[in-house]
C-alpha cells in the first residue's frame, strides 16, 4: 500500500515524464512537416478539377479573357446542357447522351457476367480441385500480365468469323475475357481464406456443386463482389480501346464520344463545353468510388491477405 | 459378408492413402463396435484426422475398404455413408440462423417441413440450444456454437458420430465441461463414435479403446487403462502420461538366474517385472512413470535409491518433483503434503512390475 501511494507521487512531481494517465498530444515538426506535404499534393492534384469545373461554368467570352483561374464572373450551365445533348461529333450533334446509354448497355452486362463467371471460376478452384486446376489458374493469372494491345488483332479476326465484331455482344465478350485473370485471383483468394471445414460441412450435409455456391459460398461473398463491381465499372466504363476497336459506330461508349467532341475539328473550340463533358464522363467511376471506397478497402483486404 | 451381424458398425481394411509420392496411412485396418467411442490420438501430421475424412468420404483413398454398418461405402458420397461430423473450428455455416444450421441437411435432403421441425426440436433440446435457435453464429459463445455443430450432426439422425478435435478451440474449462458433455450425450445416443483429438486427457476419458497413431500407422489399439498401464513400444509410453514417463537408458543382464537392469552403478532387479517375450541380454530402455515412484518411504521396496532433488513444481493437488538418480533426470509424482526442498537428499523406491522395458533398437515392449 505504501509502495503504491509512494510511486503515485513520485509520478504527479514528475508529470510528463513517466507514463502515467492518458497519453498527451504532441505537435512536433516531423507531423507539422507530414501534413504540409499532404495539403500541399492534394492541392497539386485539386488544381486541374478546379480549372476543369470552374471553365465549365463560364461563357466562351469570358474563357477568351484568358484568366485560367478566375472564379466564372456570370456563371452559365449552359456549357453542360450542350455537352449532354447538342455537343457534335463530325455531323451528328446529338451530344453525350448517346455515349452514356451505350456505355450503360456495355458496362452493365459485362459486369454481372463476368462477376458471376469469376465467382464460380474462384469457387471451383478452390473447392472443387481437378487434374490440371492448378496449370489452368496460372494460365489464368498469367493472362492478367498480357499486355491488352497484342491480342487486338487475332480477337478482332475471330469475332468477325463469328460475326460478333463491331456488335454489343461482341464488346461485352470482350470485356468479361479480359476480366476474368484478375476476378478469378480475386474470388479465389476470398474462397481460400474461408475455413475449408465450411465444404465439408456442407458436402457431409449433402450439399452439392451448386447447392454450397448459391446456399453458402455466395451469401459469404458480398464484399469481394463489391471489390469485383467496383473494379469492373471503373475499368469497363474508362475503357477507350476495347470501345473504339469492337463496339461498333453505333455502340461507342462515352469514351470514345468524348473524345470525338473534344477533338472536333470544324468550327471553334469550345473549352467549356469540353471541360463540362469531360466531367460527366468521369462522373460514373468517380461517384462509385466516393459511396463505395469504405467497401473497396475491405474487400481488397479480406481478398488479398490469404492466398 | 454381413458385418452388422457381429456387431462391427465401421469397418476399415486394408485402406491406404497416398498424396503423390507421400503415403499418408498405410495398409490400415481398424474394426469400431456398435456403439463403441474410439479415440484416434496421436501427434500432428500423424494421420488421425485424415482417417476421419476418409471415414467421412470428404478424401478419396488409394486403397482399401470401408465399411459403415455393413454395407461398403468406400466410394460412396459423404451424405450417403449415415455419418455426421462435427468439426475443429465448429463449420457453422455464418450467413444462416442456428435454426436454419441445424435443418440445412434436411432440407438439402428434402424432408417434409414437420419432420425437419421434429427433429430439430429433439436436438436443441438433448443439447439445451432452444433459446439460441433464431441467433446467427457470429453472437454465440465457442462452447454454443460447438454445441450447436453437434446438433447438426444429431438432426441427421446418423449410425456414426465422427468428432475432429472439436474440443481444441475451446478454453480450458469449457473443454472440460463440454467433454462431459459428450461422454453424456454417449450415453444416451448410444451411437458409435469416432473421435479425433491431440489431448491426451480427453482420450482417457472418453475412449472405450484408444488408438493411438503415428506416421500413418495405429501404434496401438486397446482400452485406456492398458495403453497406459501397459504400452506395446516406447512411443506410445511417451506419448501418454503427463508428465511423460521417465526413460533409462541401460542393459539387461542376466545374472545367477535372475534378470537386472543395470546402467552406470544402478541395478534394477527384474524378478517382479512380467515379460512379454523371452528377454536376451543386451542394451534396453527402462521406463516406469512419475507417479509409480514413491518417495522416502523407507524400506520394502523392490527396489530402493538414493538421489538428489533439483527442481520442485507444486502442481496444487500435486508436486511433481525433478531429480538426479545418479547421472539420470528422473521425475516424481508426490502428495503435496510431502514437499522437499530443493538439492535435499532423498531416497526413491519402485516395484518393477510397474514398469516397462523396451528394445533399444526396435522400442517395442520386452
Amino acid at each position: 500500500m505504501t509502495a503504491a501511494q509512494l510511486t503515485a507521487q513520485e509520478l504527479t512531481d514528475r508529470a510528463g515524464l513517466v507514463p502515467f494517465g492518458p497519453k498527451p498530444r504532441r505537435t512536433s515538426a516531423g507531423r507539422i512537416g507530414i501534413y504540409a506535404f499532404l495539403i500541399v499534393a492534394s492541392l497539386f492534384f485539386l488544381i486541374p478539377v478546379y480549372i476543369m469545373i470552374v471553365t465549365s461554368l463560364k461563357g466562351m467570352p469570358e474563357i477568351r479573357l484568358g484568366h485560367l483561374f478566375n472564379f466564372p464572373v456570370e456563371p452559365t450551365f449552359q456549357p453542360w446542357a450542350d455537352a449532354w445533348l447538342h455537343a457534335c461529333t463530325g455531323r451528328d450533334c446529338n451530344g453525350l447522351s448517346p455515349g452514356f446509354y451505350n456505355s450503360v448497355k456495355i458496362t452493365v452486362p459485362s459486369v454481372a457476367i463476368s462477376i458471376i463467371c469469376a465467382s464460380i471460376n474462384g469457387y471451383a478452384l478452390t473447392f472443387w480441385p481437378y487434374k490440371g486446376a492448378n496449370l489452368l489458374f496460372g494460365l489464368l493469372v498469367f493472362g492478367a500480365f498480357v499486355p491488352y494491345q497484342v491480342v487486338i488483332y487475332p480477337l478482332i479476326i475471330g469475332l468477325s468469323s463469328v460475326g460478333l465484331f463491331a456488335t454489343l455482344p461482341g464488346i461485352i465478350i470482350v470485356h468479361t475475357i479480359f476480366g476474368m485473370p484478375i476476378l478469378t485471383l480475386l474470388f479465389r483468394n476470398f474462397y481460400a481464406a474461408l475455413p475449408v471445414e465450411l465444404f465439408k460441412a456442407a458436402r457431409v450435409d449433402g450439399a452439392g456443386f451448386w447447392r454450397i455456391f448459391f446456399s453458402i459460398m455466395l451469401p459469404m461473398s458480398v464484399p469481394i463482389t463489391v471489390v469485383a463491381v467496383i473494379l469492373q465499372v471503373t475499368g469497363i466504363w474508362n475503357d477507350f480501346l476495347f470501345g473504339i476497336v469492337f463496339a461498333g459506330r453505333s455502340n461507342w461508349p462515352m469514351t470514345v464520344q468524348l473524345n470525338n467532341i473534344v477533338n472536333t475539328t470544324t468550327g471553334v473550340r469550345e473549352y467549356n463545353v469540353n471541360m463540362a463533358a469531360t466531367i460527366l464522363t468521369a462522373a460514373v467511376p468517380l461517384i462509385i468510388y466516393f459511396v463505395s471506397g469504405r467497401w473497396f478497402v475491405r474487400g481488397i483486404a479480406a481478398g488479398a491477405v490469404k492466398g | 459378408m454381413d458385418m452388422a451381424e457381429n456387431g462391427t458398425s465401421v469397418s476399415i481394411q486394408e485402406l491406404s492413402l497416398n498424396f503423390g509420392a507421400v503415403s499418408v496411412l498405410k495398409t490400415l485396418n481398424l474394426d469400431v463396435a456398435e456403439g463403441e467411442f474410439i479415440v484416434l490420438l496421436g501427434p500432428s501430421g500423424c494421420g488421425k484426422s485424415t482417417l476421419l475424412n476418409c471415414v467421412a468420404g470428404l478424401l478419396d483413398i488409394s486403397e482399401g475398404r470401408i465399411f459403415i454398418k455393413g454395407k461398403n461405402v468406400t466410394w460412396e458420397e459423404p451424405k450417403d455413408r449415415g455419418i455426421g461430423m462435427v468439426f475443429q473450428s465448429y463449420a457453422l455455416y455464418p450467413q444462416m440462423t442456428v435454426e436454419k444450421n441445424l435443418s440445412f441437411g434436411l432440407r438439402v435432403a428434402g424432408l417434409p417441413k414437420d419432420e425437419i421441425a421434429k427433429r430439430i426440436a429433439r436436438a436443441s433440446e438433448i443439447l439445451q440450444i432452444e433459446p439460441l435457435l433464431q441467433r446467427k453464429p457470429a453472437a454465440l459463445s465457442g462452447g454454443q456454437r460447438q454445441r450447436v455443430a453437434i446438433g447438426r450432426a444429431l438432426v441427421r439422425d446418423v449410425d456414426v458420430f465422427l468428432f475432429d478435435e472439436p474440443l481444441s478451440n475451446l478454453d480450458a474449462k469449457l473443454r472440460s465441461e463440454l467433454r462431459v458433455e459428450i461422454k453424456l450425450l454417449h450415453r444416451k445416443l448410444q451411437n458409435t463414435m469416432i473421435y479425433v483429438t491431440h489431448d491426451q486427457i480427453e482420450a482417457m476419458t472418453l475412449a472405450d479403446r484408444i488408438a493411438v497413431m503415428k506416421g500413418g500407422v495405429i501404434q496401438q489399439l486397446d482400452a485406456p487403462q492398458t495403453i497406459y498401464n501397459r504400452p506395446v513400444n516406447r512411443f506410445v509410453a511417451g506419448f501418454l502420461g503427463s508428465p511423460a514417463m521417465n526413460f533409462i537408458d541401460g542393459r539387461l543382464e542376466k545374472d545367477k538366474g535372475d534378470w537386472h537392469f543395470t546402467v552406470e552403478d544402478v541395478r534394477i532387479p527384474l524378478s517382479t517385472y512380467a515379460f512379454e517375450k523371452e528377454p536376451v541380454p543386451g542394451p534396453a530402455v527402462f521406463g516406469i512413470r512419475p507417479e509409480h515412484v514413491a518417495f522416502n518411504s523407507g524400506t520394502g521396496w523392490p527396489f530402493t535409491a538414493d538421489a538428489t532433488v533439483e527442481v520442485v513444481e507444486p502442481m496444487g493437488s500435486d508436486t511433481l518433483v525433478w531429480l538426479k538418480l545418479g547421472k539420470q533426470n528422473f521425475t516424481v509424482r508426490v502428495t503435496s503434503e510431502r514437499t522437499p526442498r530443493n538439492a535435499d537428499a532423498v531416497s526413491i523406491g519402485f516395484d518393477p512390475m510397474r514398469a516397462s522395458l523396451f528394445d533399444a533398437q526396435t522400442g517395442s515392449r520386452l
